[in-house]
């Protein structure tokens, strides 16, 4: 008796598995292809998708035509909606930089989380089994449902047709044409708009699709959107971004090494896929399918030459310094508190502006710096009984460290999928936090790493933190001003021209991530001790994101940029986080910062001043 | 006349294009030599290959007595060779003068400096590398609100900024007014008869090329097909039915701007 049987039933679950997720990433890669939007939403419609299919479902006369109908309603709903966002939001906003479009989307994950919260309830939802394939098939001697059996055919199936309208149809050749060079598809007469809200259409109904399609087999549940996008994304990279093939072809692979991954490694196959998709990214930075992306033409207006620290704006910083100084006379330990938390945020944003900013490089993963900073000092406090100062010493080293390996990866990367990189890692470093229990404690995390004797009232705290998070910032500052700060922005305005002047680009994007990460590492472990505490949260995706959106509240083309959002972020935060559904209020306003100021707060502050300038020196004669 | 440059067998392929075939030329000490050819001709290419961005199939470069080939770009430009770009290529977040500073600097091997301001290193060389190209009255200027024209004379002023013994210049009048080509070759010309710096420069304005290059070679479907003083050129028949073209060779001209893309 061999378990060959065995293998087999798991090699056809993995195919099942293929399906839906082949189905959720296509619509990704769809979208992505054409509109070059990376939308971080798209795990939120497949959550919608298995959402409505479970009430239709429910709502219909039960029988076979009652359940299919259900799952295309459902598919088609969401793809309203995607469409709807397309319309109403993205288009306003397609000539910011690409950050503003990826941030909007991330809003749109919190709104429809609380949506989905306010109708469907926390509890998660098991939707009935699909009317006529409820039963079983043995096949050599091991029973598989019959509605995976179901499934592995739809994938396929849907594969064709998308490939079909793709090949065959008027409209798929536009698409295809958009996907190739939008500009220039663009310049032949293609109605754009139409076009983007027409793929954010398709792209939103495959994903609900997916959803849908998933209610059997899964309980539709609020941690579906977060959970699905990762692997989306991992998918939609290995398989090379606007590829369907390759989507699919990335979906089985992915699936397969879930399915035997769990065999061998139960706790780390999420783990697995990220591994393979950092290696695909290595040995071809496009994806299996996909092709090198063109490059973009007219990114947007140049950044403005640098300009010293002088004059109202030194005068403006000098003040915001002294107040921050005095605050403690003034506030009280609630606002010191909060104060501290805007120190290790406006730490931890600046940290990720200077990759970013003068970079020119998109970190999804920057929180994984920031926890390996707050992890390192939990460790020393809790393992080797460090004190306080040795651990807020020698955390950020941690944390460099992990930059000295992320950079080497990532430098050899550009655009999305440097992104998508950043992305895998955060992943990666989050399950390991997460499952090693022994060592990191895993949900339950590390506690009681509290500040020495002498730091510990709230009051002295601040003052560690003030001194380690402004320093930071201003080592920033003097290195953006710097000699390497300029190599770093001349490499991101032209790599060619940097590289013919004898400038080293990739090793000043290495650096570069090395002090990003050490710096943002101080920030980590300025907050354990102002928390008491760590959990694997904080290196987890949504907290990159937390960095992201300070970054584009600010402005990426400003300098100073990063502490005003931190700022707008931590306060907002603060009042939000009170209400009941925040996360909606959160998302809306965010929504509406990027509709209305699409150069950041500082920038929209920066966009008023040169304007006054302007006028002022016209009206000299 | 000493040799600075000497290129023998230059190959490259892209798949079944051959684009540049077997190469061959010397560039002399303080010698203005241009390359040109029709479109597609593998000008591009050619030169792509000799400043690092592309690597050679077959073939040696020699610059300065010592083998390019394999060498990235940065140090090709460390050995003394600069080069300019046929679409302008500055840094657009930075001031007119502060291109320049960045090649001084790179030059002093300061990049990776973290605490002088970079803007206030070489200021003064940087502003008399801006007067040579008549530039230094907007020195002050952001990079990117200069005219097209202006942006190709600060390249030839950050290509000069170290000093370079040879210089490597990819259609450097393209997309500038008829004035402004004269006056910029003019400027190159008038570099290398004060002597240290020789020039190879590929050109599609056939006036520039006959009135400043002592020697013109010319590239026809990735091969030399002629070379000489600009009369000789002028003179050769093959030459001239490149140029004016015959009817019978418009068919064959299937490989058009695969090699120059």
């Amino acid at each position: 008796m061999s378990d060959a049987p065995f293998y087999f039933a798991q090699f056809l679950t993995g195919l099942a598995s293929a399906s839906s997720l082949f189905l959720v990433a296509s619509g990704l890669s769809l979208i992505f292809g054409v509109t070059r939007i990376v939308n971080f939403a798209h795990g939120s419609f497949y959550m919608l998708g298995a959402f409505t299919a479970y009430s239709l479902v429910n709502a219909l006369p039960s029988g076979i035509f009652g359940f299919w109908s259900s799952v295309f309603l459902s598919a088609l709903l969401v793809g309203l909606i995607g469409a709807m966002f397309e319309f109403v939001v993205l288009r306003r906003i397609y000539r910011a930089p690409e950050l503003f479009q990826l941030v909007a989307t991330f809003a749109l994950v919190l709104i429809i989380q609380d949506a989905a919260l306010w109708i469907w309830g926390a509890e998660d939802l098991l939707g009935p089994r699909a009317p006529g394939l409820d039963g079983a098939i043995e096949i050599f001697g091991e029973r598989i449902p019959e509605y995976d059996l179901a499934l592995i055919v739809a994938g396929p199936a849907v594969l064709l047709a998308v490939w079909l309208f793709l090949h065959r149809s008027r409209w798929g050749t536009l698409i295809r044409a958009a996907t190739e060079d939008r500009e220039m598809a663009g310049a032949l007469g293609v109605n754009q708009s139409l076009l983007f809200t027409a793929v954010f259409f398709l792209g939103s109904f495959l994903a609900g699709l997916g959803g849908a399609l998933q209610v059997p087999r899964e309980a539709a549940s609020l941690l579906m959107d977060l959970n699905v996008i990762a692997e989306a994304f991992v998918v939609v990279v290995i398989g090379g971004m606007g590829s369907i093939v390759g989507a699919f072809l990335a979906a089985v692979l992915v699936a397969e090494l879930n399915a035997f991954g769990i065999l061998v490694l139960p706790k780390i196959t999420i783990v697995l896929a990220f591994i393979v998709m950092a290696v695909v990214l290595i040995v071809r930075p496009w994806g299996l399918l996909g092709k090198p992306q063109a490059g973009q033409h007219g990114a947007g207006e140049p950044e403005q030459p640098l300009r010293p620290l002088a004059g109202l704006p030194l005068v403006a910083a000098l003040i915001v310094v002294a107040a921050l100084v005095l605050a403690p006379a003034i506030a009280g330990d609630f606002m010191l508190v909060l104060l501290t938390d805007f120190l290790v945020a406006a730490l931890f944003a600046a940290s990720l502006h200077f990759i970013m900013g003068p970079g020119g490089m998109i970190s999804f993963g920057h929180a994984v710096f920031f926890g390996l900073g707050a992890y390192g000092a939990a460790l020393l406090v809790k393992f080797a009984g460090a004190g306080m100062i040795v651990a807020l010493a020698v955390a950020p080293l941690c944390a460099a460290a992990a930059g000295v390996v992320v950079g080497w990866f990532c430098v050899r990367l550009s655009g999305v999928y440097l992104a998508m990189l950043t992305l895998a890692v955060a992943q990666i470093v989050w399950s390991i936090a997460f499952q090693w229990q022994d060592v990191t404690g895993g949900d339950d995390g590390i506690v009681g790493v509290w500040p020495a004797q002498w730091a510990a009232s709230k009051a002295a705290y601040y003052y560690v933190a003030l001194v380690l998070c402004l320093g930071g910032i201003w080592l920033l500052h003097r290195f953006t001003h710097a000699p390497f700060g300029y190599g770093l922005r001349a490499g991101r305005d032209s790599s060619l021209r940097a590289e013919s002047i004898g400038i080293n680009v990739h090793a000043h994007q290495w650096m570069a991530f090395v002090i990003a990460g050490g710096l943002a590492g101080v920030a980590g472990s300025v907050f354990v001790f102002s928390k008491g505490s760590i959990f694997p949260d904080e290196l987890a995706i949504p907290r990159s994101v937390d960095g992201l959106i300070m970054v584009l509240l600010g402005g990426i083309k400003m300098l100073f940029g990063p502490i005003a959002g931190a700022a707008a972020f931590t306060f907002l935060e603060d009042i939000v986080t009170r209400l009941s559904y925040w996360r909606a209020i959160f998302g809306g306003l965010i929504l509406l910062i990027v509709l209305a100021a699409p150069d950041g707060v500082a920038g929209g502050f920066a966009r008023l001043t040169t304007r006054w300038r302007g006028k002022a020196l016209q009206a000299k004669p | 006349m000493t040799t600075v440059m000497k290129v023998s067998g230059l190959s490259k392929h892209f798949g079944g294009v051959r684009a540049v075939q077997d190469v061959s030329f010397e560039l002399g000490e303080n010698q203005l030599l241009a390359l040109i050819g029709p479109n597609g001709a593998g000008k591009t290419t050619c030169f792509n290959m000799l400043t690092g961005q592309l690597k050679s199939d077959s073939g040696s470069i020699l610059m300065l007595g010592k083998e390019m080939t394999g060498l990235k770009p940065r140090q090709i430009w460390r050995l003394g060779v600069a080069r300019t770009f046929q679409i302008t290529e500055t840094f657009a977040s930075m001031t007119v003068s502060e291109n320049v500073q960045m090649a001084l600097m790179s030059h002093e091997r300061e990049m990776f400096g973290f605490w002088a301001r970079a803007k206030d290193r070489y200021v003064p060389d940087a502003l008399e590398l801006l007067m040579q190209v008549d530039m230094a009255d907007q020195a002050r200027r952001p990079c990117a609100e200069l005219a097209y024209g202006d942006l190709k004379r600060l390249e030839l002023a950050v290509a000069l900024a170290h000093s370079p013994r040879i210089l490597l210049m990819d259609e450097p009048t393209a997309g500038m007014a008829p004035g402004e080509r004269k006056s910029l070759m003019a400027l190159v010309a008038g570099l290398v008869g004060k002597g240290g710096v020789s020039v190879l420069f590929t050109e599609h304005d056939m006036d520039i090329v006959f009135g400043h290059a002592e020697k013109v070679m010319v590239l026809d479907q990735g091969e030399l097909v002629a070379a000489g003083t600009p009369a000789e050129v002028r003179a050769n028949p093959l030459v001239q039915e490149i140029y004016l073209g015959q009817p019978a060779r418009i068919d064959q001209s299937g490989d058009e701007g695969a090699a120059d893309a």
